[in-house]
């Protein structure tokens, strides 16, 4: 299924899930999905350019990201890494004074054009964060539901959906009896994998993950980490950690940040093993960062 | 040789603590238990003394029946002076009335400082007048409230209504601030994330940030009820006062306070006494409110 290169988000559309109408696409399941050749989306990004106020954080990216790898980005503290994955999302401008400049391609398609639907972007990119933020008032259920409900599914479609949700997660099995309990009476590790639950429960095309395991423990993470193997069937998914052995395991793909530029960006194995830039090499051999 | 102490096996180098150190320590915590005691002194006669003339106070008639405004002298066994029906009844309305005004209101202003407002200009002089307001005397909103609307004749003279608008303009600056104060313990994140799964803004704040900050913004609107249910000063010129049993706030009402302020004035023991019945159960009315704030607080789902 190959999009028509359009250029707005708003008249014609992808087939599938049109970003400019609230609504989520009719639920199917993850192997429905799969026959349907439902596929993440690819992502490009040009000459992007980050400001916080009259600081550039971010000077000028272009970066491709593929359609359903994992690509991780890596790079040493404040290198601009979360500006990055903030400015895909729309995430950044939500900071006062923050803004950004050049273009963020999602099938071709400009999330920055005028007319496009804010919501909609952001429910076409889902986001999970570095601390597990579960909805301190919703019940286990509704956390998941939260976004269906946006989207105005509800009923069998809901509950349906919440649980292939969880399954997706891997936390089904560790919460199905107590679907109605506080989220957040959930251990760090179980609410990361709720956050993640809820947004995969709305089928986002794009799912970005800025250290989503730096605040958990090492079987918590392993569990995420096939999780995103798992994930990539359906979804494009960036990365952001830093951790190289986890970029090392998860990722297709490696970009290397340093001070607000894309130093280097290739085959994970290439970046790890035989990178072309001297700056690479001695960020993942641990000689700075 | 000696069995080594904490101190050369654990913190080496670390001297022991001197004597004189622990003087000091002692003399100071003595000085400051005293000055608490000292404090404490004042609240502890206030409360004795409400309790000893004010449960005096309440017979049997004290809340069922109305001041009768008659000044009865002892021995005239037929005379009453009535309880302070009409007052209760006065302070609930006027003070329900005003918190429906502030509250919701103090509530909105709140939540566009702190989701749309944040640091610009506009919202900073909002804040700015917020404060001039928590710092204007409450006498200051009653007369302010006579000269628009009684002293204006708009729907009549001194009406109930006027006494909770009084009320309201003095709570709704602290309504103001304590939710303020409450949203901005909202987690960011927790604002993001919502944001993250497509949510507009104000169902962010319907369905999150107001949730979320529920008990903390409960807490703080109580604590401005029981302030706005003990101010006089406001009530003295709008709602002005009445001995019978009001029930629409379209009339003069009589309220607690005023009640106090009115039999507090006469030089009858017995009508003297009821001024401490009807504080003492106002003591208790704001009591019960705090305790409920508290309660709330507990709850509360912030740090
Ligand atoms: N809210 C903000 N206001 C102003 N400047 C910011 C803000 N957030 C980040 N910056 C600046 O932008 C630059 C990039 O920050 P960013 O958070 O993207 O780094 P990062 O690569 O994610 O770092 P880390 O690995 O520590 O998370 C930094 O120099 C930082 O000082
Ligand atoms: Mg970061």
């Amino acid at each position: 299924m190959t999009p028509e290169p359009t250029t707005t988000l708003t008249d014609v559309d992808l087939p599938e899930t049109p970003l400019t109408t609230p609504e989520v696409p009719a639920h199917e399941s993850a192997s429905e999905a799969a026959a349907n050749g439902k596929n993440g989306r690819r992502l490009s990004l040009q000459d992007l350019k980050a400001f916080y106020g009259d600081n550039e954080a971010v000077h000028g990216i272009n970066l491709e990201y593929n359609p359903n790898e994992v690509t991780a980005m890596i790079g040493p503290s404040g290198c601009g890494k979360s500006t990055v994955l903030r400015c895909i999302n729309r995430m950044h401008e939500e900071i006062p004074g923050a803004y950004s400049t050049g273009k963020v391609l999602l099938d071709g398609l400009d999330v920055y054009a005028s007319d496009v639907d804010l919501t909609a972007v952001r429910r076409a990119i889902g986001m999970v964060f570095q601390k597990p933020t579960p909805f301190p008032t919703l019940s286990i259920f509704d956390n998941v539901a939260a976004g269906l409900k946006l989207a105005g599914i509800k009923g069998v479609e809901a509950s349906d959906r919440v649980e292939w949700a969880l399954k997706g997660a891997g936390l089904w099995n560790e919460v199905k009896d107590r679907l109605n309990s506080p989220g957040i009476g959930l251990s760090g590790g179980q609410q990361q994998r709720l956050c993640i639950a809820r947004t995969i429960a709305v089928e986002p095309e794009l799912i970005l993950m800025d250290e989503p395991c730096s605040a958990l423990d090492p079987i918590a993470t392993l569990r995420v980490e096939e999780l995103i193997q798992e994930l990539k069937e359906q979804f494009t998914i960036v990365i952001v950690t830093h951790n190289m052995q986890q970029a090392a395991r998860v990722a297709d793909r490696t970009a290397f940040f340093l001070l607000g530029d894309l130093v280097e960006v290739g085959p994970t194995e290439s970046i790890f093993t035989n990178p072309t830039d001297s700056r690479t090499e001695e960020y993942v051999s641990g000689k700075f960062g | 040789m000696s069995a080594p102490t904490f101190n050369e096996a654990g913190l080496r180098g670390l001297p022991p603590v001197s004597p004189g150190r622990v003087r000091k320590d002692r003399i100071a915590r003595t000085f400051i238990g005293a000055l608490t005691l000292i404090a404490l002194v004042p609240l502890v006669l206030v409360v004795f003394y409400l309790l000893k003339q004010g449960l005096g106070a309440w017979n049997g008639d004290f809340f069922t029946t109305d001041p009768t405004g008659r000044t009865c002298f002892p021995g005239q066994t037929t005379c009453s002076i009535g309880g302070v029906r009409s007052a209760i009844l006065g302070t609930l309305e006027i003070v329900a009335l005003a918190s429906v005004i502030a509250i919701p209101f103090g509530t909105a202003v709140a939540v566009y400082l702190v989701e749309y407002g944040k640091q610009s200009k506009f919202a900073n002089t909002v804040r700015y007048f917020v404060d001039v307001m928590t710092g204007v005397p409450s006498v200051a909103f009653g007369l302010f409230v006579y000269i628009v609307l009684v002293a204006s004749g708009i729907g009549g003279s001194y009406a109930g209504w006027k006494g909770s608008v009084a009320l309201a303009l003095l709570m709704l600056p602290i309504v103001v601030r304590s939710s303020e104060v409450v949203l901005n313990l909202v987690p960011n994140q927790l604002r993001e994330s919502a944001l993250a799964l497509g949510a507009p803004r104000w169902k962010v704040i319907w369905s999150v940030v107001l949730p979320t900050a529920r008990s903390g913004l409960i807490t703080g609107s109580l604590l401005a009820v029981a302030r706005a249910a003990g101010e006089t000063a406001p009530l003295l010129f709008t709602a002005f006062a009445t001995n019978e049993l009001v029930f629409g706030l379209g009339q003069p009402m009589n309220s607690l306070p005023l009640q106090i302020f009115n039999d507090v004035r006469t030089p009858q023991d017995a009508i003297v006494q009821r001024a401490w019945g009807a504080a003492l159960f106002l003591v208790l009315l704001i009591l019960i409110l705090n305790l409920v704030a508290r309660l709330a607080q507990r709850r509360s789902r912030l740090a």
